[in-house]
C-alpha cells in the first residue's frame, strides 16, 4: 500500500572494477598529456638569453643638456629619455588636468625632486609610431602618422592616440645616472 | 581477393552529426577504418608497429616545429642556434634530445615493422602496392633523417654530407652537374644547408600523404597475420576497437618507455661525439660514420671497390625489396609454415645485422672481406635463395582457419572449444 505513495525508482548499480579503470586511465591520460603539453607551451616563453637581454639598463644623464631628447632601448623598446628646460616643466604644469583625454598631473609622471627628467615610452599609443619631439602644438611630441600631439609632459593632447605615453619603470642610481626598467612604475 | 564486409556501419545520432556526415563523410571513415574494422584475433606485438610509425611521425614533425621555432639554418649561425636551444630554450634540451633520439626510435620501429612483413610474407599478393608503398616511405625516411643530421652543422654532418653527396658523381656524364646543383656551390655551403633546411621540413609531410596511401593499401585486402592465411569468417576477426586500439596503445607506451630510457639517460649514445665540434672544412674526422641506422648501407657501398659500383650496389639494395613479391616464388605466405625458409630468413636477419656491425668499422683488412662476403650473400638471399626456395621446399600444413590456430584443433575436448570464447566481429 505504502508503495504507491512512493515514486517508482530504480537501484543504482554498485560500480564496477570496469568503472574505476575507466576514472584512473581518463585521470592518468590527462596527467599524460598535461605533462606532454607543458614542455611545449614553456618552450615558446622568453628563452634565458632573451631574459638576460631584458635586464636594466643604465644611462648616464651628465652629458645630456636640457632641451635635449635621447632615445634608448630596454627590452626591445624605444624610451625617450627628456631633459626638459624650465619652461617646458612650467608648461606641463599649467594644465587643467581634469580636462585632459587621459587625465594626470605632471608630478605623478616623474620622480620627485628630478621634474626635469621625463623618461617615457617612444611609441604613440594609437598605432604605434614614433613621434617627433619639440614639435607640435604643444612642443612635446607630435606623431607624423595620423596626427597624434603630445605636451613636454608626454601626455596626450589632440589626435586619434588614446592614452598619455607610458612611463617605464625607472629609478635614480644618482644623481647623474638612471637605471631604466628597475623600480616601482611611476604613474 | 578477400574484400570483407564490415559488419557495423556508422549511423550518425544527433542532427548535427547527421548534417556534417551526409556533407563530409569523415566520421563514417574513422568509423569503419579504426573502429569498426576487422582484424585477424592472432595478430602479434609485431602488428603494432605501423601505430607505432604513424605516432613517431606525429612526435617528430611537432618536436621538429618548435625547433625551427629557434633553429637558424644559416652556416655561420646554425651550430649556434642549436647550443641555444640546449642551454637557453625552456624545455630546449629536451625538444632536441626527443627529436634527434626520436629518428633513432623511429628507424628502431621502421626495420622491426620491416623484417614482421619479411617473415610473415606480408608483402605477397595482394599486397604488392602496399609494400611498395612503404619500401618509398623508408627511402623518403632516409633522405629526411639524412638531412636532418646535417642541420646542426657538426664535423659529422658536414662530412657526411660531403661523403653522400659526392656519391651522385659517379653518376656518367652528369654526375658533376647533379652534385654541383645539389651544393648550390662548388662544395657543400650555406646554400646546401638552406634548402636541406627546406627540404627536411617539407619531406615529413609527403611522408605522411604516402602513409595515408598506404593504410587505405592496407585497408582493401586487411591485414595479414602470423597464419598468413586470410579472414574466412567472422570467427576469425575482431573489431580493431577496442581490441587493437588497445594492443597498439600499450605497445606504444612499451615503446615509449624505452624511447624516454634513450632521452633521458643516454642522449648522445646512439649519436657521435664529433658532432659536437663546429664543421670545419679543412679537416675531416678521422672515421666519417653515418648514424646507425645507415650503416648496413654503409657497409654495401664500401665493400664495391668500384666508385658507382657501390653506389649502385647500395641503392639495389633497398629497390630490390620492390620485387620481392615477385622474387619470392612460395605459395606459402608465413615463414612459421616454411621451416627450411625459416633458417634462410634467420640467416638473412644475422647478414643484415652483421653488415650494420662492419658499417661502423674502418674499411680496412678482414673487415673489408667480411663486408663483401656478406653484401654477396644479401643479394644472394633475394636473387637466389628466394626464388629457387618456393619451388622446391615442402611447407608445414597450414591450418584450416584462424581461429583453429589460436583455439587449438578441438578433438580430444582439451581446452575451450572452438568458438565459445569471446563474441568477435559482432559487437556494435
Amino acid at each position: 500500500m505504502l508503495e504507491s505513495l512512493v515514486a517508482d525508482t530504480a537501484t543504482v548499480a554498485e560500480p564496477t572494477r570496469r568503472d574505476f579503470l575507466y576514472i584512473a586511465t581518463g585521470a592518468a591520460a590527462a596527467i599524460g598529456g598535461a605533462s606532454l603539453v607543458w614542455p611545449f607551451v614553456s618552450s615558446m616563453a622568453p628563452d634565458a638569453a632573451t631574459v638576460a637581454a631584458g635586464a636594466p639598463i643604465e644611462v648616464d644623464l651628465a652629458p645630456i643638456p636640457a632641451g635635449q631628447i635621447v632615445k634608448v632601448f630596454w627590452r626591445g623598446k624605444l624610451v625617450f629619455v627628456r631633459h626638459r628646460t624650465e619652461d617646458e616643466i612650467k608648461a606641463a604644469d599649467d594644465v587643467n588636468v581634469a580636462s585632459l583625454r587621459d587625465p594626470q598631473p605632471d608630478s605623478a609622471r616623474v620622480k620627485p625632486g628630478k621634474a626635469e627628467w621625463l623618461i617615457v615610452y617612444g611609441n604613440c599609443t594609437h598605432l604605434g609610431c614614433v613621434p617627433l619631439g619639440q614639435q607640435g602644438e604643444y612642443k612635446g611630441w607630435f606623431c607624423p602618422c595620423h596626427g597624434s600631439i603630445f605636451d613636454t609632459s608626454g601626455r596626450v593632447r589632440g589626435g586619434p592616440a588614446p592614452i598619455n605615453l607610458p612611463i617605464p619603470p625607472y629609478t635614480f642610481v644618482s644623481d647623474t645616472t638612471v637605471r631604466i626598467g628597475e623600480g616601482a612604475a611611476t604613474a | 581477393m578477400n574484400e570483407y564486409h564490415h559488419p557495423t556501419a556508422y549511423v550518425p545520432k544527433s542532427s548535427f552529426a547527421k548534417w556534417f556526415e551526409s556533407r563530409l563523410p569523415v566520421i563514417g571513415l574513422i568509423h569503419s577504418s579504426f573502429v569498426a574494422f576487422p582484424v585477424p584475433r592472432n595478430l602479434t606485438y609485431f602488428w603494432t608497429f605501423g601505430a607505432v610509425l604513424t605516432f613517431m611521425l606525429v612526435a617528430q614533425i611537432v618536436t621538429g616545429v618548435f625547433l625551427a621555432m629557434y633553429y637558424t639554418p644559416n652556416a655561420d649561425m646554425a651550430f649556434q642556434s642549436v647550443e641555444h636551444i640546449m642551454r637557453d630554450v625552456n624545455y630546449g634540451w629536451l625538444l632536441r634530445y626527443l627529436h634527434a633520439n626520436g629518428a633513432s626510435m623511429f628507424f628502431v620501429a621502421v626495420y622491426i615493422h620491416i623484417f614482421r612483413n619479411f617473415y610473415y610474407g606480408s608483402y605477397k599478393a595482394p599486397r604488392e602496392i602496399l609494400f611498395i608503398l612503404g619500401v618509398i616511405i623508408f627511402l623518403l625516411m632516409m633522405a629526411t633523417a639524412f638531412m636532418g643530421y646535417v642541420l646542426p652543422w657538426g664535423q659529422m654532418s658536414y662530412w657526411g654530407a660531403t661523403v653522400i653527396t659526392n656519391l651522385f658523381s659517379a653518376i656518367p656524364l652528369v654526375g658533376d652537374t647533379v652534385v654541383s646543383f645539389l651544393w648550390g656551390g662548388y662544395s657543400v655551403g650555406n646554400p646546401t644547408l638552406n634548402r636541406f633546411f627546406s627540404l627536411h621540413f617539407l619531406l615529413p609531410f609527403m611522408i605522411f600523404g604516402v602513409v595515408i596511401l598506404h593504410v587505405w593499401a592496407l585497408h582493401v585486402p586487411g591485414n595479414n597475420n602470423p597464419t598468413g592465411i586470410p579472414i574466412k569468417s567472422g570467427k576469425d576477426a575482431v573489431p580493431f576497437h577496442p581490441y587493437m586500439t588497445v594492443k597498439d596503445g600499450f605497445s606504444l607506451v612499451t615503446f615509449l618507455i624505452f624511447f624516454a630510457w634513450w632521452v633521458f639517460y643516454l642522449p648522445n649514445y646512439l649519436g657521435h661525439a664529433d658532432n659536437y665540434i663546429p664543421a670545419n672544412p679543412a679537416v675531416t674526422p678521422s672515421h666519417i660514420v653515418p648514424e646507425w641506422y645507415f650503416l648496413p648501407f654503409y657497409a654495401i657501398l664500401r665493400a664495391i671497390p668500384d666508385k658507382l659500383g657501390g653506389v649502385v650496389a647500395m641503392v639495389s639494395a633497398i629497390l630490390i625489396w620492390c620485387f620481392l613479391p615477385w622474387l619470392d616464388t612460395s605459395r606459402i605466405r608465413s615463414t612459421a609454415y616454411r621451416p627450411l625458409y625459416k633458417q634462410f630468413f634467420w640467416v638473412f636477419f644475422v647478414v643484415c645485422v652483421l653488415l650494420g656491425w662492419l658499417g661502423s668499422k674502418p674499411a680496412e683488412g678482414g673487415y673489408v672481406i667480411a663486408a663483401r662476403i656478406c653484401t654477396a650473400y644479401y643479394f644472394l638471399h633475394f636473387l637466389i635463395i628466394l626464388p629457387v626456395l618456393g619451388f622446391i621446399e615442402r611447407p608445414l600444413p597450414l591450418p584450416s582457419s584462424i581461429l583453429d590456430s589460436v583455439m587449438g584443433v578441438q578433438k580430444s575436448g582439451a581446452g575451450m572449444p572452438a568458438g565459445a570464447a569471446a563474441e568477435p566481429s559482432t559487437k556494435g
